[in-house]
């Protein structure tokens, strides 16, 4: 901290809060991954399935992509 | 693989599986070389050791703007190509750039303070910043505020396209305006004003972010594409009444 000179403190916020922002974002992409794999598999295992990915004609719900 | 199949949703997540762990390498390799160097730096004979946060705060306002390009280019994608991950990738970035915005802020409000004595000043430059970082957050409520992906899609690509009048503001604020932000002295007609002691570790950690921000964004779009996928099968669900 010294080696910062006085203004250390300024220094050190900065790249505390920049940690803490990015980590979050890296947090935020990660859990978002588990969350949304884990409900596709579990509609997947009561036999909910995409018709694109059943084998059926690929008729499209709005916003739907394949 | 061409370029145009990944425009197939399927063989763009098959891309997303092969490219991400390479990017996350590529972004820690390049972390660790910017912090070794940014450790390094000498302090400046003006502003002493508070130059070290330039190494953050110039690489998190480049990918501010660049973001928006992005996203504007994105949304020419969903008005006039329709291409099917256009959209994806508009709102998969909203929120990285929304956070890249927000620390530009607070690190420039940092710097500022122990070498202007104010945190904020409403000039031409930190203004325009601001606005770039109501902008991001007027994406990200539109997003919320339309429940129909393909209809929310247009609308954003709209305001997102108005935005980008902001960033020629942003970038020639500080040559048209007397501001109190300093001109540009990396990317300027002129050639770079930085030493190379300050200049080499700048541009190495501007490839870092660059390298982060296209990891999030990768990974965020692969999970926008899942979660599409999800509200497919949930709307299949409750058509059978099984949800």
């Amino acid at each position: 901290m010294s080696a910062l000179g006085s203004h250390a403190g300024f220094i050190v916020a900065a790249y505390a809060i920049s940690l803490l922002v990015v980590l979050a974002l890296i947090g935020w992409v990660h859990w978002t991954h588990r969350r949304v794999k884990g409900e596709i598999a579990a509609l997947d295992g009561r036999g909910i399935r995409r018709r694109s990915a059943a084998g059926e004609a690929p008729a499209r719900l709005p916003g739907e992509i394949a | 693989m061409a370029l145009t199949d990944l425009a197939n949703p399927t063989r763009f997540l098959a891309f997303v599986a092969r490219a991400l762990p390479v990017l996350a390498a590529a972004t820690t390799l390049a972390g660790l070389c910017a912090a070794y160097l940014v450790a390094g730096v000498p302090d400046d004979y003006q502003q002493g050791a508070t130059v070290r946060i330039m190494f953050i705060h110039v690489p998190f306002a480049w990918l501010s703007m660049g973001c928006w390009v992005l996203m504007s280019l994105s949304a020419l994608g969903t008005l006039v190509w329709r291409h099917p991950l256009a959209d994806v990738a508009q709102k998969a970035a909203a929120p990285i750039g929304a956070a890249f915005t927000f620390l530009c802020l607070v690190t420039g409000s940092l710097w500022g303070r122990p070498m202007w004595g104010t945190w904020w000043q409403w000039d031409a430059r930190l203004t325009s910043v601001l606005v770039l970082f109501l902008l991001y957050l007027a994406v990200l409520a539109l997003w919320q505020a339309i429940e129909e992906p393909a209809r929310a899609a247009r609308a954003v690509a709209v305001l997102t396209l108005v935005g980008l009048v902001n960033i020629p503001v942003i970038k020639f604020s500080v040559d048209y305006w007397n501001t109190l932000h300093q001109p540009a002295s990396v990317l300027r007609l002129g050639g770079t004003t930085l030493d190379a002691a300050y200049l080499v570790p700048l541009l190495v950690s501007a490839l870092a972010f660059t390298l982060l921000f296209a990891t999030l964004h990768m990974a965020a779009m692969r999970n926008e594409v899942l979660s599409r996928r999800l509200r497919t099968m949930l709307l299949m669900a409750a058509r059978r009444g099984v949800a």
